[in-house]
């Protein structure tokens, strides 16, 4: 018999097992992630919050995906501070905790999250925010490619990630609702970096302070005024970037950050890809 | 200054006016605004060019006064420069777009169904009687273990199993969304999925909370490149999860409900604002590898803690054994695979016409590849894209599949006719439109009944050819080929298909 391995599932201990690897004080859980895999991690962190954990903190993070994804418990909001560096899929499908990272995240930061909010104290991965719908992410540096990409807003829920730095290529392409706040803090007088920013967006706004050319743009989206409403949007933002990095920031000032241009990027329309094909012409 | 129009009807309309009363039955049940009525003449007439063939009017028309045939042949008999090829290159003249189309194939190419031919028990060995003699239909689909270590004393599997779905017969609906199709439409499949005891496929468009509760056993949900509605309730509110790859009818690209289709309704089960294109993306943004892949099947498997198998959901296409076997090893539970004569409610007729392989091809060849690879245990296949009839399902399941996916044939035991229409909106039958007018004339339990009267009838034929064959449970010919016997196909072909030819 070929015996198929299986990366998420092979070796994966018992609960009883790696219950060492969790510390309780009162409703806060500490837990060792020293050499657990994802699916220990995250059989340790439901534990936690099904034993009524409010409080997560998880040393010695080193790679482990998904965390956060297993923790659907409606009406429960539980915070989790991960120290090291999470794997790709933090908080994926989340649904109201609250992540913060003391470190670098990889890829898929917030994907298609529902609500919540994620903290980065660091730098972030590619497809950060992907398909989000709801919920907040801050990230203190710079993000990877394909940010926000088909981010979507529905009534109430109407998600922001804010990124300190700058972005690689296709900054909220298909981005079909909520609110990019791309602020440039590393980027040191220098254009942004990347391309076809918003390309076949249909929805929601992107914010970008500090250089970026026409041709870095998509045809989809059009650079339009930044407003009063705007300018107070945005400003919130940036004083909850400031409080949330303020240990590891120190050379920005709410004034410096907001004294610098700012462009908004809308879409040019709600169906750019409507007329590109024929229906039974008779109607 | 406007164009005059070149295209001719496609329909001609005969209204025999010794029957018609003018009852205006026709003017009510067309949603194309063929038939009008002409007061001064007080009759009424119908405007042929805007017919799509649907027979609504003429199955409604209480004085069987209507007849919708093919128009003939308009011009010069040419093989090669046919019809449709001078009608598409008219239109794209006028419009200067890509041509929209639904439904499946309707192309002219090799069936194999038709070529693969059954077999039967005589004198060697018995055939059974299905009516006296039970015949198990019911299916496991999901991964199953390498070995089973079973306590003899207290006869207990001790090995632990993957989570399976159960159902009744081989034959699941495949995915349609709401939104593509009518909530009638789909409603009327979820209530006969769950009274038969089979499942229903979301499709990429979100549960209606409505449905969550009463159908969550015998629902698939589906997670595609759009996430639309998909959140961790959709989730756990299933009996599976599917990741939409392809789909057979336009394989490698993504998928646009117009923003005019997306209603409050739909706006809230999508989750998206009313009135914006719903676009899917052509691939997952998150996936653009195996590994990929693999990331998003653990993701929902952590979502919904490890409690539902996972299924992905792609279209036949030349390299489908290949990658067939990366979903297995990525940790897919089932593998869907979407032939392409599959359904849509819109796409694109280039893609629907030349892109994919037939399914019969692909589900062999899948088939075979596990085999081989020591790793069939670890996935159920699904196939489906043109399941006609319980005889497409026998030698489906004898190819090797583990189930069928039907929904072409689910929607025309619905209404549908097969008019190839459903991008419009207009469905005159009630199933691909969202206008609420047209949607209500489809009643979801008189549709229930109907699809459930399906599955029945198939079902019962399945057991009838199973008995023949001398088998009394579906299990038995899973994979066995040696009950299919090739006709008209060469040698290449029958190699493919792992089969002899007849007399062989």
């Amino acid at each position: 018999m070929v015996r198929l391995r299986d990366p998420f599932m092979d070796c994966v201990r018992r609960l009883d097992d790696i219950a060492s690897s969790v510390d309780f004080e009162g409703n806060t859980a500490k837990i060792d992630a020293t050499g657990l895999t994802h699916k220990e991690l995250n059989d340790l962190l439901r534990v936690c919050v099904e034993k009524g954990a409010e409080k997560i903190i998880i040393k010695n993070v080193c790679g482990q995906r998904y965390i956060g994804t297993r923790l659907h418990f409606p009406g429960k909001k539980v915070e989790i501070d991960v120290f090291g560096i999470p794997g790709n899929d933090l908080g994926m499908f989340m649904n109201g905790h609250r992540i913060v990272v003391h470190g670098n995240a990889q890829d898929g930061v917030g994907n298609t999250m529902n609500d919540g909010e994620i903290v980065v104290k660091g730098r972030a991965g590619d497809v950060v925010a992907m398909s989000m719908r709801g919920g907040r992410i801050f990230i203190r540096d710079d993000v990877g490619y394909r940010t926000a990409i088909h981010m979507k807003e529905y009534r109430e829920r109407v998600p922001v990630l804010v990124v300190g730095g700058s972005s690689q290529d296709f900054l909220g392409e298909y981005m079909a609702g909520g609110s990019v706040l791309l602020l440039g803090l590393t980027l040191k007088n220098q254009k942004h970096k990347a391309n076809y920013v918003g390309t076949g967006m249909h929805g929601g706004t992107i914010y970008i302070r500090g250089k970026i050319e026409q041709y870095q743009l998509g045809k989809e989206v059009g650079v339009v005024e930044m407003e009063e409403e705007d300018y107070r949007k945005v400003e919130s933002l940036v004083k909850d970037y400031l409080r949330y990095f303020k240990d590891s920031i120190k050379n920005f000032e709410l004034d410096e950050i907001m004294g610098e241009r700012f462009i908004k990027l809308v879409p040019v329309s709600k169906r750019p890809y409507g007329r590109i094909y024929t229906y039974y012409i008779r109607y | 200054m406007a164009m005059k129009s070149h295209l001719l009807p496609e329909f001609i309309v005969e209204r025999d006016n010794e029957r018609c009363d003018s009852c205006k039955v026709c003017i009510k049940q067309c949603p194309f605004g063929v038939h009008y009525y002409d007061e001064e003449k007080d009759r009424v007439y119908s405007r042929e060019e805007l017919c799509v063939g649907c027979q609504r009017c003429v199955v409604y028309c209480p004085k069987n006064a209507l007849k919708v045939i093919p128009y003939p042949k308009h011009y010069r008999p040419n093989d090669y420069w046919n019809e449709s090829y001078i009608r598409d290159i008219k239109k794209q003249a006028e419009s200067g777009g890509i041509i929209l189309t639904s439904c499946g194939s309707a192309r002219r190419t090799k069936i194999y169904w038709d070529h693969i031919l059954l077999n039967a028990s005589q004198v060697t060995n018995p055939s059974i009687d299905p009516l006296r003699e039970p015949m198990e239909l019911r299916t496991f689909l999901g991964r199953k273990p390498d070995a089973l270590e079973i306590d003899l004393e207290n006869m207990e599997i001790k090995t632990e199993l993957h989570p399976n779905l159960m159902i009744e017969a081989p034959i699941l609906f495949a995915g349609m969304s709401y939104g593509a199709i009518s909530y009638n439409a789909f409603k009327s499949l979820a209530m006969a999925a769950k009274k038969f005891g089979t499942l229903f496929n979301t499709g990429e468009g979100g549960m209606p909370k409505d449905m969550r509760e009463e159908f969550k056993d015998c629902t698939i949900v589906q997670c595609a490149s759009g996430r639309f509605g998909v959140d961790p309730e959709y989730l756990n509110y299933s009996a599976a999860i599917e990741i939409k790859i392809g789909q057979g009818a336009k394989p490698g690209i993504g998928g646009h409900l117009p923003g005019e289709k997306v209603t409050a309704e739909i706006s809230s089960t999508r989750m998206i604002p009313e009135g914006t294109d719903a676009l899917s993306p052509a691939p997952h943004h998150d996936i653009y590898s195996i590994e990929d892949l693999s990331m998003l099947i653990y993701a929902l498997k952590e979502a919904t803690n490890y409690e539902k198998p996972v299924c992905v959901k792609i279209a036949a296409v030349h390299n489908v054994a290949a990658i067939a076997s990366g979903m297995v090893r990525a940790g897919a539970d089932i593998i869907a695979i979407d032939g392409f004569r599959g359904g849509t409610g819109a796409t694109p007729k280039i893609m629907r016409e030349h892109v994919g392989i037939p399914v019969e091809l692909a589900l062999a060849a899948v088939d075979q590849r596990l085999r081989e690879e020591g790793i069939r245990n670890k996935c159920s296949v699904i196939v489906g894209g043109g399941i006609r009839c319980a005889a497409d399902v026998v030698k489906a399941i004898a190819l090797g599949a583990d189930a069928v996916y039907i929904g072409t044939a689910a929607l025309i035991a619905l209404g549908c006719t097969m008019c190839q229409h459903c991008h419009t909106g207009k469905c005159a039958w009630g199933i691909c439109t969202q206008d609420p007018e047209l949607s209500k004339r489809l009643n979801p339990k008189v549709g229930a009944e109907r699809a459930y009267n399906l599955l029945r009838a198939w079902s019962l034929e399945i057991k009838d050819v199973l008995g023949g064959m001398g088998i009394n449970a579906i299990e038995s010919l899973r994979g066995n080929r040696d009950h299919l016997r090739g006709i008209g196909l060469e040698e290449w072909e029958l190699k493919v298909l792992g089969i002899k030819g007849a007399g062989e």
